[in-house]
């Protein structure tokens, strides 16, 4: 060591040390540099085992709500169908008739009130306003909101199926995905890519809400700006534009929430706008962008000559008519099938299928709906129809953008940290003249300082494993007797791999159990997994002594698509339901399911919540009762 | 004995598959050749890229797609887990590496002096994995890396 300067760092230029000397350094090095790529490989394991666990959960609940609400259509005498396919309550919203002047004299803006007021037309200064008050977190008031839906929806009606654009006079086209209601993404893309305007067209590929907390807000911009330049913003419709949709991911809740006894109105009237969006863009006649993907069948001639806003009963109903009545295989040719299925069928295409590697196009078994279409299916459409690229969105991507088929499709997502913070970017396509498209990413940050890679999958993996949890709780009763099945002498303890098969029999989720394990069960000294342990940290909120276990996990596992049925049963939104009705859905409910019960539980458990006494229950609060609460969590709270 | 020793390299071989599976996005039982060593690595093994690159001759297809199928990275794998190979770095050797680059023994290394070392001896670090370790590692107010800390820290967050 003599010869090396004492002084930092630089002066170690001359690397003509004594030979051992260098070997102990490079030496040194490598060892360094290998477990820097071990821990480096381990957090992007950590970090794609977390997004896997929610994107699993995420479709396994979706596919979970289909057999909730085919039982709710085949097997409910209380909610005929026909009570499902037309709009609910206040009919006269429907009406064509109605104008901005009748809900300017119905609806009083008080003068408390110091939101934006919009003036019809609207104009860029309204827009301006609404952003400056959405960035403040204000509500704009409902009489505004119903009258900016009227008119979207009169625009809308103008607008054809499928809209034509061209890039003239060098205008680069801006594509924006799925935002979810994440109304920072949007105003984040605004900030980097200016507003919408003449110079700076749209369009904005579906799922515009649900789950995010700013549809409402997300929604009126998209619409306010529709409105201002009809020509230069367009918006195609995503599956989640659909009421069924939004009872079950959040967007019904948020609007009842912020808008209370308006809400009614606005949801009905929104049903009816996301009708009548248009289903797909062309640009130049080569660009085809839509929110899901195509199938073999797909007609683009069809697609545009159909009634779309028929079509306007929740496409999640049509999956279930149309999975009833006819095999896809047996599908061709087209003549052989009534026209109503195959209008379905086209439109469930266009907004659930999802592009894979393999040729052909089969059944998409995650989503239960639309199809996988390869790279064949691809070829043959752009063949058809002279097409030079796809632009889909319907797919989480953790760089917000994905290219597949050899370039001729492009995933574009537009919400960032979708699943958590810091689970994934979001990103834009810039599309020039020449067709060819530019990608800008983003990230929009809760925390002033960047999180570093170390914090952010530590934050992603939490989170999911904990979705992970609260899912195992609910199904804790068939876990234990499949545990069980392994443990014959009843030790409490079986193998890891017999606990990993028996995991994956149950839930369904195609996770890497043996990874995740050490996070899940505790072990035993000699390797077993000490199977009941995966429930230790974990309860149901509610009280439970005199309730029989095994209701309550259902209650707990069926909560959010009970919360659908109970909707529908809820004409009028008021949030109650009668006693009766609730002991009837249930009890069909839970033979469907196969659930046995005694009757004196249910009451028990109903009479433990809060309810008016006038024989009606507030579902939501009952409902609100049966979530996990992890034990930990409690424990640091109180 | 034979069914247990089965037993045991049947749950290896479900482990390989599980590590595979994380990095195989369109579930179609091949991952991009890139991804290797971090399949690799999270099989608890440690190997230098010089070992991978070895393990990549062995599972890559006489004509290199990008792609590694499971069918030839499962035997090989497998194998590996059965060898042992590529031990893990005990935390004390870590430990002596890190002081073998610190000159004065004060405890920590400068952020130039770390750079020089990891960026141009070994298996040299790119400009990016140097940037992620440092913004880690490095204490921005000293600009140097205090060591024993930065190891205990990533030691614990991997428990």
């Amino acid at each position: 060591m003599g010869q090396v300067s004492n002084n930092i760092g630089l002066s170690r230029s001359s690397s003509l040390g004594s030979v051992s000397e260098d070997r102990n350094t490079i030496r040194a090095a490598i060892l360094i540099q290998n477990w820097y790529r071990f821990t480096k490989a381990r957090l992007e394991t950590r970090r794609r085992y977390s997004l896997s666990i929610f994107q699993s959960i995420e479709y396994a609940d979706e596919q979970d709500q289909l057999q909730v609400l085919s039982t709710s259509l085949f097997f409910f005498p209380l909610v005929p169908v026909s009570h499902i396919l037309t709009s609910p309550g206040v009919s006269q919203v429907v009406d064509e008739g109605l104008s901005l002047t009748e809900f300017e004299n119905k609806i009083d803006v008080p003068d408390s009130y110091y939101g934006p007021r919009l003036s019809f037309p609207l104009t860029v200064e309204d827009a301006n306003a609404l952003l400056h008050a959405f960035r403040n977190e204000q509500l704009l008031h409902a009489r505004y909101v119903l009258q900016l839906l009227c008119e979207t929806r009169r625009v809308l009606k103008e607008m054809p199926n499928i809209t034509h654009l061209s890039t003239s006079y060098s205008k680069e086209i801006t594509v924006c995905g799925d935002l979810h209601g994440n109304l920072d993404d949007l105003l984040l893309i605004f900030y980097k890519n200016g507003l919408p305007s003449e110079q700076n067209p749209y369009v904005f590929n579906g799922d515009f809400v649900d789950r995010g907390k700013n549809s409402m807000e997300i929604l009126i911009i998209l619409f306010a700006f529709l409105l201002i330049y009809p020509n230069d913003l367009h918006l195609n419709r995503g599956n989640h534009e659909d009421y069924i949709m939004n009872l079950r991911y959040g967007f019904t809740k948020e609007v009842s929430k912020k808008y209370k006894d308006h809400g009614k109105l606005i949801l009905c009237l929104l049903r009816d706008v996301f009708s009548w969006l248009p289903l797909a863009t062309i640009i130049d006649s080569k660009v085809l962008i839509l929110h899901g993907g195509i199938s073999d069948t797909t007609d683009l001639d069809f697609l545009n000559a159909l009634e779309r806003s028929k079509a306007g009963l929740s496409v999640l109903l049509m999956q279930l008519s149309v999975k009833c009545r006819i095999n896809r295989s047996k599908l061709l040719p087209r003549e052989s099938v009534a026209n109503e299925t195959f209008c379905y069928l086209q439109i469930l295409d266009i907004l659930w299928s999802d592009p894979r590697s393999q040729n052909g196009c089969t059944p998409n078994k995650s989503r239960g709906g639309g199809c996988y279409f390869g790279p064949d299916v691809t070829a043959k459409l752009f063949e058809r129809y002279n097409l030079k690229m796809l632009i889909r969105s319907h797919e989480f991507k953790p760089e917000g953008y994905e290219i597949s088929h050899d370039g001729k499709v492009i995933t574009i997502f537009s919400a960032s940290n979708y699943y958590e913070e810091g689970s994934n970017r979001g990103a834009y396509i810039k599309l020039n003249p020449e067709l060819i498209p530019r990608f800008v990413q983003y990230q929009v940050s809760k925390y002033t300082r960047r999180q570093n890679l170390q914090e952010r999958v530590g934050t992603i993996e939490s989170s999911a494993l904990k979705s992970l949890r609260e899912k195992i709780y609910a199904h804790r009763s068939e876990l234990t007797s499949a545990f069980a099945q392994y443990d014959l002498n009843s030790t409490g303890r079986i193998s890891v791999s017999d606990w990993a098969a028996a995991m994956e029999s149950v839930l369904q989720l195609e996770l890497p159990w043996r990874m995740l394990r050490a996070q899940l069960v505790q072990m035993t000294p000699n390797g077993e997994a000490d199977y009941m342990s995966c429930f230790y940290d974990l309860k149901i909120g509610q009280p439970t002594k005199e309730v029989q276990p095994a209701l309550v996990e259902t209650l707990c596992r069926y909560r959010r698509d009970l919360e659908i049925i109970f909707n529908i049963i809820d004409k009028d939104h008021s949030g109650l339901i009668s006693l009766e009705e609730f002991g009837q859905t249930w009890k069909l409910f839970a033979s469907h399911l196969g659930i046995d019960m005694y009757d004196e539980s249910l009451d028990k458990l109903v009479l433990s919540i809060d309810y008016n006494k006038d024989g009606h229950i507030d579902f939501n609060e009952f409902l609100e009762a049966f979530h996990v609460v992890h034990r930990l969590e409690k424990k640091a709270n109180s | 004995m034979a069914s247990r020793k089965d037993g045991a390299v049947a749950e290896i071989e479900k482990k390989i598959i599980e590590a595979f599976e994380v990095f195989d996005h369109e579930c179609n039982k091949t991952v991009d050749v890139r991804e290797i060593g971090s399949i690799v690595r999270s099989l608890g093994c440690f190997p230098t890229e010089a070992e991978l690159h070895e393990l990549l001759a062995k599972v890559e297809e006489e004509e290199p797609t990008g792609y590694i199928n499971l069918e030839k990275f499962l035997p090989v794998m497998t194998k590996v887990l059965l060898d042992r190979s590529y031990q893990p770095i005990p935390e004390d050797v870590l430990l002596h590496a890190f002081e073998a680059l610190d000159e004065n023994k004060c405890g920590y290394i400068t952020k130039e002096e770390l750079i020089k070392y990891l960026t141009e001896e070994g298996e040299p670090f790119t400009e990016e994995e140097m940037e992620d370790m440092l913004s880690t590692a490095l204490d921005p107010e000293t600009n140097t890396v205090r060591y024993r800390d930065y190891i205990s820290m990533m030691i614990v967050d991997e428990t």
